[in-house]
C-alpha cells in the first residue's frame, strides 16, 4: 500500500484539482444529491471514489476499509478494468473520512423484505433507500456491502478518468476522443502518451460521454486477481494500526470498568508507578490509562492498579441474563416479518414438534487487539491512527473528546488485523485522544491487552429461540419460530448515534424470517429483551443466531418426517427460489451426499440466504479415538456476479471457520457482572489441525445480471447448524445449546 | 543499561529493562513492527521469531535472555527479495487480514528448516500453536507443501 500521508503532503486534497506530482480525478458532486452526471438515473446518489495518476502508476482510493476481506483489491480491479492499466501499475489507499465515501451498498440492507426477493428487482426499486446512508453518514465498512456499493461507482471513476485522459490527448493531437484508444496505461493515437503525461491536463476536463465496458470484454472483473496487499502481508511490511510508530512516542494501555457502564469509585496508582518504565497513571473516569516507555510495562502496571469498580446495571451472571432474555417471550413480539398462511390453525391440528435453542454471547476477538495512536500537537490539531469501520464517526468522536472541531482532526485508517464487526465503536481512538491530551506534543500509542480486548468488546447477543412445527404425510405444513434476544442494533446505534431505530428490528430475526422456504404456514416473531449488556455487530449479525435455530429445527422436522434432510430442504425451496435450490443441489453433488455414508462418519447440511447470497454447506465429522474431528466441508454459494473467485473462496472458507469456531467452542460468559473469559486459552478459536478440508463452488445465477451478493459474512451462518446436524447424524444426539463442546468431545 | 541483541545479522541495542519481553523490545524499542502481539501468553503464535533457527514465542523471552541469533520476519525476506516460503505464501494468496501471517511464516520456515518434507501430520503438529482468526488454514497448509517442493527443486 502506498502511504496516504505522502500523497497529502504533495498537496492533494482538493477534489478534481490538479496536484503536484500527481492528478486526482473527482468528477463527482459531494454535498448535493443531483443525478449522477455520468449516468443520469434519477435519484441515484453519486459517490466519490478517487483515482490518482502519477509517474508511479495509478492509485485508487478505496472507500471501504481493508480488514482482510480483500475489498481493496476488488475495488481497485473495478477501476483498473475501465482505466486500461496493467495490474502491476495499480496501488490502493483507504480514503480519509469524507462524505464522498458513503456506503451506497447499505441501502440493500435497510429493507424488511427477505433478501432473496430483492435480488431480482430492478435497481430503481431501491433508489429512495440509497439516500439513507448519506443521512446517517455511513462511511461504514460492514454488512458485506463493499463490493455492492463499489461496483458502479468504482467503474465510473475508472471510465471517467480514462475519457478525461483521452480528451487531453485528443486536444494535443487535434483529433476527437473517439479516434483514440487506451492500453496498458497509455492513450494511443498518431502518437502515444503515458497517462502520467496527460494527468494534470486531464484533471481539469469533465468528459461528457462516458460508457462503461461491456462485460464480455472484462479482463479483471470475474478473475482471481493477485491481492495488492499480499506481498506486504507476507513480509511483515504491512502497516496495521498497532504498527504505528513515531519518533519519541509513548506507549499506553487502558483498564476500563469490566462491569460495563459502571463508575470507578477509587484507584491506587502506586503499584503501577513502581514498575520500571511506567511514567504515569491517568484517571479516565470509568477506568485508567497507564503510560510507559514500552507497552509491556504499561500492561504490567495496569494489571497492578487496585481499583474499586462501581456496578453495572445488568444481572450478575449468564444464567440470570438468560432468565431475563426468556422473559421477553411473554411480551408482544416486536416484529412479525413473516406470516404466511395461518400457523395457528395448522398447529392446532395437533401432533406438533417443538424445540428450544440457546446460544451464548460471543466476542469478535480479531487477531489484532484494539488499539489507536493519537498525537495532539501544540498548534491545536490532532492526528489519529486507528483501524476502524466508520471513519467519520470516529473522527468526530475524537474531536469531541478533546474539545476540538472535526476539521482539526486528521484520522488515518490503517489496515486492520481483522474486524468482523468489532471495529465500529470509536472507543479506542477516543481513549487514545484523551491520553494524548495529557501529553501535548508527544504521540501516544494505546494498545489493549488481549484480556482488555475481550472484556471491553461489544458482544454478539445471547439468545433463546422456541420453534414449533408440524409434519403431515412426510411434509412440513407449518413452522412458527420465535426468537428472544436483546437487539444489537438498538443497543449499538443508541450508543453510537444516540438514537435507537424504532419499528421492527430486522437484525433480531434475520436468518429466520427471510429464508426461501415455501412452507404453506410460516411465521417468524422477534421478541426484544431489554437486557443492557453492551452489544455490537458480529460477522453476519442476526443470521449467526437464527440460521442456527431455523436450520437445526428444519433438520429436526426432516427427521420427524423420516426424510433425507437435504431433499427435505430442496422440496421446500425448489418452487420458491431456484438459485437457492441450486446451491443445495450443488453441495449435494460435491459432497457425494447420495452415495453411502462412510461408517464412523456423520454428515450435516445447512443453508442460509444472507447479504444477497445463498450459501449451502455440508460438513462431515468423524468419531476418532481422540475425539470428534471435522474432516471435510463443501460450500456452494451464489453471489450473483462473482467479482473475484479467489477472494470469494477465501471468504467462504474463512467465514465458515469463524462460524465453526464459535459453534464448537465459543462462549462469552459473565460472573459478578464481568466477562469470565480472558484470553485465547479460554476463548479459543479453532486451530489448523481442527479444521476440515474445504471445497468451494461459486454459482452465478442469483438475481439479474449485475446483482452482487456479499461474500464476507454469508459463509458464517450455516456453519453452526451444519456442525450440530452432523453431530446428530453421527451420534443420534441433538444438541440445542451452543457451544457444542458442552455436549461433545472434539479433537483438541 | 542498554541490552545488546543480534537481530537479522546485525547488532542492535535497546534501552529497556531486561525483563521486558523480546516482542516489545522489537516493536516498541526498535520499531520493528513485523512481529505481532496477539495474546502475550504463548497462546496465539503471532509473535513467533527464530532464535538460533528455532521458532520461539517472543512474548515469552525476556530481553535479557535473548542471547542467540534472532531472525524476524524482516530478516527472512523482503518484497523484492522473497524467501521461498514467502513466495509460496504469495502464490497461494494465503493472507486475509494478514495479522497472524508473520508468525505463521516464521513457524513454517522453522518447520521446513528442520523437516524439508513434512507430512500433513507434521504440519498439524508444528502449526497448531499459531492461531488465524481469519481461517486461512487450508491455504497455509497448501503453501507449506508448495514451499517444500520449491526448496526441493532448489
Ligand atoms: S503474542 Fe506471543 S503467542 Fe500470542
Ligand atoms: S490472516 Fe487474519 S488472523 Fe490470520
Amino acid at each position: 500500500m502506498a502511504n496516504w500521508k505522502k500523497i497529502t503532503r504533495r498537496s492533494f486534497m482538493v477534489l478534481g484539482a490538479a496536484v503536484v506530482g500527481g492528478a486526482a480525478f473527482g468528477v463527482y458532486k459531494v454535498t448535493e444529491v443531483p443525478p449522477n452526471p455520468l449516468i443520469p438515473t434519477p435519484g441515484s446518489v453519486p459517490l466519490n471514489p478517487w483515482v490518482i495518476i502519477n509517474a508511479d502508476g495509478v492509485t485508487v482510493i478505496a472507500p471501504r476499509a481493508e480488514m482482510g476481506q480483500g475489498i481493496s483489491t476488488t475495488l481497485a480491479a473495478l477501476v483498473a478494468e475501465e482505466l486500461d492499466v496493467d495490474w502491476a501499475q495499480v496501488r490502493v489507499l483507504h480514503g480519509p473520512p469524507a462524505q464522498a465515501y458513503f456506503n451506497a451498498g447499505f441501502a440493500e440492507r435497510m429493507s424488511n423484505e427477505p433478501d432473496f426477493k430483492l435480488a431480482s428487482q430492478p435497481k430503481s426499486h431501491n433508489v429512495v433507500l440509497e439516500a439513507v446512508p448519506k443521512i446517517f453518514l455511513l462511511q461504514i465498512t460492514g454488512g458485506s456491502t463493499g463490493a455492492i456499493g463499489g461496483y458502479e461507482q468504482m467503474r465510473l471513476a475508472g471510465a471517467s478518468a480514462r475519457e478525461a485522459l483521452k480528451a487531453a490527448a485528443a486536444k494535443r493531437l487535434g483529433v476527437t476522443s473517439d479516434q483514440l484508444k487506451t492500453e496498458g496505461g497509455r492513450v494511443i493515437g498518431a502518437r502515444s502518451f503515458a497517462y502520467a503525461e496527460l494527468a494534470e491536463e486531464a484533471a481539469s476536463l469533465v468528459p461528457s460521454d462516458v460508457q462503461l465496458r461491456d462485460p464480455s470484454i472484462w479482463r479483471y472483473i470475474g478473475k482471481a486477481m493477485p491481492r495488492l496487499d499480499m506481498a506486504a502481508k507476507s513480509t511483515g511490511t504491512a502497516q496495521f494500526g498497532i504498527d504505528t510508530w513515531l519518533p519519541g512516542m509513548k506507549f499506553a494501555t487502558v483498564r476500563m470498568n469490566p462491569k460495563r457502564g459502571g463508575t470507578m469509585r477509587s484507584f491506587d496508582p502506586k503499584p503501577a508507578l513502581a514498575v520500571a518504565g511506567v511514567e504515569r497513571v491517568i484517571d479516565l473516569g470509568t477506568g485508567i490509562a497507564v503510560v510507559a516507555n514500552n507497552t509491556w510495562s504499561a500492561m504490567q502496571g495496569a494489571a497492578l492498579v487496585a481499583v474499586d469498580w462501581g456496578p453495572a446495571d445488568y444481572p450478575a451472571d449468564t444464567a440470570a441474563m438468560l432468565d431475563t432474555i426468556a422473559k421477553a417471550f411473554a411480551d408482544e413480539p416486536n416484529s412479525r416479518l413473516r406470516d404466511d398462511g395461518d400457523v395457528e390453525v395448522d398447529l392446532a391440528k395437533g401432533d406438533v414438534i417443538e424445540a428450544e435453542y440457546r446460544i451464548p454471547f460471543l466476542a469478535h476477538a480479531a487477531m489484532e487487539p484494539l488499539n489507536a495512536t493519537a498525537w495532539l500537537k501544540p498548534d491545536g490539531t490532532l492526528e489519529v491512527w486507528c483501524g476502524n469501520q466508520a471513519p467519520i464517526m470516529t473522527r468526530d468522536a475524537c474531536a469531541a473528546a478533546v474539545g476540538l472541531g472535526g476539521d482539526k482532526v486528521t484520522l488515518h485508517t490503517p489496515m486492520m488485523g481483522g474486524g468482523f464487526g468489532g471495529r465500529t465503536d470509536p472507543v479506542p481512538a477516543v481513549l487514545a485522544a484523551r491520553v494524548a491530551k495529557e501529553f501535548v506534543g508527544t504521540p501516544v500509542k494505546l494498545t489493549y491487552s488481549r484480556e482488555e480486548d475481550l472484556a471491553q468488546d461489544y458482544y454478539r447477543p445471547a439468545a433463546i429461540a422456541r420453534l414449533t412445527g408440524r409434519i403431515e404425510g412426510g411434509k412440513a405444513t407449518a413452522l412458527w419460530g420465535r426468537t428472544a434476544v436483546p437487539s444489537a442494533a438498538r443497543n449499538a446505534l443508541g450508543r453510537l448515534m444516540g438514537f435507537a431505530p424504532p419499528g421492527p428490528d430486522r437484525g433480531s430475526v434475520e436468518g429466520g424470517f427471510d429464508q426461501p422456504y415455501g412452507l404453506p404456514n410460516y411465521r417468524y416473531d422477534g421478541h426484544l429483551s431489554d437486557l443492557t449488556v453492551p452489544l455490537g455487530f458480529w460477522r453476519s449479525v442476526g443470521n449467526s443466531m437464527n440460521a442456527f435455530f431455523l436450520e437445526s429445527f428444519i433438520d429436526e422436522m426432516a427427521h420427524a418426517a423420516a426424510a433425507d434432510p437435504l431433499t427435505f430442504r430442496l422440496d421446500l425451496m425448489r418452487e420458491t427460489h431456484a438459485p437457492s435450490a441450486a446451491v443445495l443441489q450443488k453441495v449435494r453433488e460435491m459432497s457425494g451426499w447420495d452415495s453411502l455414508k462412510r461408517p464412523g462418519f456423520g454428515r450435516g447440511v445447512a443453508f442460509c440466504y444472507s447479504f444477497g447470497t445463498p450459501v449451502a454447506q455440508v460438513l462431515e465429522v468423524e468419531q476418532t479415538p481422540d475425539g470428534i474431528r471435522m474432516t471435510r466441508a463443501w460450500i456452494a454459494c451464489d453471489p450473483g456476479l462473482a467479482m473475484d473467485p479467489s477472494i470469494i473462496e477465501a471468504q467462504m472458507t474463512g467465514a465458515m471457520v469463524y462460524g465453526l469456531s464459535a459453534a464448537a467452542q465459543g462462549a462469552i460468559t459473565f460472573a459478578d457482572q464481568q466477562v469470565v473469559e480472558s484470553n485465547f486459552y479460554d476463548y479459543e478459536p479453532l486451530r489448523l489441525h481442527q479444521v476440515p478440508a474445504f471445497e468451494v463452488a461459486i454459482l452465478q445465477n442469483n438475481g439479474e445480471f449485475g446483482h452482487i451478493g456479499g461474500v464476507g459474512e454469508p459463509g458464517t451462518p450455516p456453519a453452526a447448524p451444519a456442525l450440530a446436524n452432523a453431530l446428530f447424524d453421527l451420534t443420534g444426539k441433538r444438541a440445542r445449546d451452543l457451544p457444542l463442546r458442552a455436549a461433545f468431545d472434539f479433537v483438541t | 543499561m542498554p541490552v545488546t541483541l543480534n537481530i537479522n545479522g546485525s547488532v542492535q541495542s535497546v534501552n529497556l529493562p531486561p525483563d521486558v519481553p523480546l516482542l516489545w523490545a522489537l516493536r516498541d524499542g526498535l520499531g520493528m513492527t513485523g512481529t505481532k502481539f496477539g495474546c502475550g501468553v504463548a497462546a496465539c503464535g503471532a509473535c513467533t521469531v527464530m532464535i538460533d533457527g528455532e521458532a520461539v514465542r517472543s512474548c515469552q523471552v525476556a530481553l535479557g535472555d535473548a542471547t542467540g541469533q534472532i531472525t524476524t520476519i524482516e530478516g527472512l525476506g523482503q518484497p523484492d527479495n522473497l524467501a521461498p516460503i514467502q513466495a509460496a505464501w504469495i502464490k497461494h494468496q494465503v493472507a486475509q487480514c494478514g495479522y497472524c501471517q508473520s508468525g505463521q511464516i516464521m513457524q513454517a520456515a522453522a518447520l521446513l528448516a528442520a523437516n524439508p518434507a513434512p507430512s500433513d501430520q507434521d504440519i498439524d503438529d508444528a502449526m497448531q500453536g499459531n492461531l488465524c482468526r481469519c481461517g486461512t488454514y487450508p491455504r497455509i497448509r497448501a503453501a507449506i507443501l508448495e514451499a517444500a517442493d520449491m526448496m526441493k527443486a532448489g
